[in-house]
């Protein structure tokens, strides 16, 4: 049956970096109160690999995200890093361990300039008590950073609500990556975004994954989304991951039949106990 | 192989320095400026008094202005940055009014009088960590927190004076009227004896608090939390630390010139209330361009709308005016500070985008 069978994927072979295991979730379970979210995930992400998430509301993704990032420990199983296992206390914790998280586009502050945005609480500052902001140097490395990554602001004394959505989920990208972050994690990154803008997003995203050896997870609920984006996709069902499948060995047409025959089983279950 | 995010036909995107020459571009810097509506009605004030009448250009009511301004400038200073953060601290009136009683009672219980200042300006400090505290952990409205706070304070003030009027340390620090006296000592002087003394200190404040927020970690940190909470919280910053900071600095910065105040006038009297002042330095940030809803906020500007206020309070007087109509004429000028403003913001995103 597709639902007891998470069977670990191996190597995606025929990717650039793909012997090497950045991330690896064991068995990670999670309750809150008497609603059981997670129940024993197991999932593993490659160098450079970038990997989907996708399930319905209440499946478990979100849950799985904020564990990876710290924001709440698991009730069991493990998390590790590059083979080392890892507890993530913190936001801080995981971002020692290279784990970034980008929100929506909501991340940015829509008052402040896009360089302040891209230093937010990693301000470059000179020596002193009074941590005077060194402008110059953060605009300059800002520019150069975004240049680096083909991130095209004209100025980066905009301030960020000026900003396009596409622009600010850029910028939230490039803030995430730009503190040496080896794994990111996207919460919907196309999110209300048109056809344009979410076509520069994939592309940065996929370039970032491919030059720098940056590992993705995303979540979306869009799966035309999700099979641009991602070398991998990763299904969760009831708290399970229940399908993993290489996108380019599989369709979208043939993935969506893999997810509605695992429903169905799953509410046969459900209705025969 | 690039990855253009934006192309350049894109029109929301050029922001930063219009094309167009210089002119345009001192124009647009000149309407981008949030303190611009102020000083064009403050300039307007002052004209208006100075033509109107020729005693308004004297020392004594430009002292005046300069001593009606103070306290709100005061006050507007450090609401400022509780204004930044989206939150309202009421009870900075009352705590200007209320430190210099405390120093006053430490005095009385035998404290030197630099030890009594240093003591009620950490009364002060501590009044505002108990404002952020109440905000931030029991999660109460900053509105209903610090006008409780306010309340107490006021109601504390009158048990503990029975009710009547007192010297601020009498003897060692005599009222304005020794000001020429000159036994009173630098000390004395510069703490609030000396004419000008308050308003230098509250444009010294004014001038560091402005720095703090627009060149420090610190103050992007209150732009941060102000602008976008969970954004600020998830990017790491310590959002609950930077508004009881703001709220201690509030407090701080009115107890301190408070006591300056007391000092000056020489005499404390407990029916005066706190809400008196507050409300005036409320609208001196807001004439000055600061918006409640948080993220925005420019000091200078409430120091400027602190000074609209003392010019045409002075002004007002000078002229012969009853003080009664100055409430309507205040009211008048924030209606139309907060349209130019809007209209002002309005002209400035026409000239970046066009």
């Amino acid at each position: 049956m597709i639902n007891d069978a998470p069977a670990p994927a191996g190597p995606p072979e025929g990717l650039p970096g793909n012997s090497e295991v950045v991330l690896e979730v064991k068995g990670v379970t999670k309750s809150f109160g008497p609603l059981t979210v997670l129940r024993g995930i197991d999932l593993n992400l490659h160098s450079g690999e970038v990997l989907g998430l996708v399930g319905d509301n209440g499946a478990g993704k979100s849950t799985l995200v904020k564990i990876l990032s710290g924001l709440f420990p698991p009730d069991d199983g493990q998390v590790s890093i590059k083979g080392r296992e890892v507890r993530l206390h913190s936001v801080q914790d995981a971002s020692s361990h290279g784990i970034e998280t980008v929100y929506q586009d909501l991340a940015l502050i829509p008052q402040l300039p896009v360089f302040s945005n891209l230093f937010l609480n990693h301000e470059i500052t000179y020596a002193g008590p009074m941590r005077l902001l060194n402008k110059r140097k953060m605009r300059e490395l800002a520019k150069r950073y975004l240049d680096d990554i083909n991130v095209y602001i004209p100025n980066v004394d905009t301030e960020a609500g000026q900003l396009s959505g596409g622009q600010r989920q850029a910028i939230a990208v490039a803030r995430a990556t730009r503190a040496d972050a080896s794994i990111l994690l996207l919460d919907e990154p196309l999110a209300a975004m048109g056809a344009r803008e979410s076509r520069l997003i994939i592309d940065l995203v996929r370039g970032l994954a491919k030059s720098r050896m940056v590992s993705m997870i995303i979540i979306d609920h869009n799966f035309a989304h999700l099979f641009e984006l991602c070398d991998r996709v990763n299904v969760m069902q009831g708290g399970r991951i229940t399908i993993n499948q290489r996108t380019q060995d599989t369709s979208l047409e043939e993935l969506t039949e893999l997810m509605v025959s695992s429903y169905r089983s799953q509410l046969q279950q459900a209705l025969d106990s | 192989m690039a990855y253009p995010v934006t192309s350049p036909a894109e029109p929301k995107s050029s922001a930063g320095l219009p094309s167009g020459g210089l002119g345009r571009y001192l124009w647009s810097a000149f309407v981008a400026q949030r303190e611009v509506t102020p000083i064009i009605i403050t300039v307007a004030l002052f004209i208006f008094f100075s033509v109107d009448s020729s005693n308004f250009l004297t020392s004594l009511s430009l002292n005046a202005a300069a001593g009606f301004a103070a306290p709100v400038g005061a006050i507007a200073v450090g609401e400022v940055l509780v204004l930044v953060l989206g939150e309202i601290d009421l009870s900075a009136g009352q705590v200007f009014l209320t430190t210099p009683w405390v120093m006053y009672w430490l005095w009385q219980l035998g404290l030197p009088v630099g030890w009594a200042i240093l003591a009620s300006l950490f009364v002060a400090a501590g009044v505002g960590m108990i404002n952020g505290m109440i905000t931030v952990l029991l999660n109460v409205p900053s509105f209903v927190a610090t006008l409780a706070t306010n309340f107490i304070l006021f109601g504390i003030v009158l048990i503990e004076s029975n009710d009547t009027e007192a010297t601020p340390i009498p003897g060692s620090l005599p009222p304005q009227t020794s000001s020429v006296v000159p036994h009173v000592g630098f000390f004395g002087q510069v703490i609030g004896v000396w004419l000008w003394s308050e308003i230098l200190w509250v444009v010294a404040i004014a001038l560091v608090i402005h720095y703090v927020l627009k060149r420090t970690r610190f103050g992007v940190r209150v732009i941060a939390t102000g602008g976008n909470l969970l954004g600020a919280a998830e990017a790491g910053v310590p959002v609950r630390r930077v508004k009881i900071w703001c709220f201690v600095l509030c407090s701080f910065l009115s107890g301190a010139v408070g006591i300056v105040d007391a000092v000056k006038y020489g005499s404390m009297d407990p029916g005066n209330a706190g809400v008196n002042y507050i409300l005036y330095a409320v609208g001196a940030c807001v004439i000055g361009g600061t918006a409640l809803t948080g993220g925005r906020g420019t000091v200078i500007g409430a120091f400027i709308g602190a000074i609209l206020i003392g010019v045409l309070e002075a002004g007002l007087t000078i002229i012969g005016v009853s003080t009664n109509d100055f409430y309507v004429y205040i009211g008048l000028i924030m209606v139309v500070a907060m349209t130019l403003n809007g209209w002002l913001d309005r002209l400035a995103a026409h000239t970046r985008t066009s």
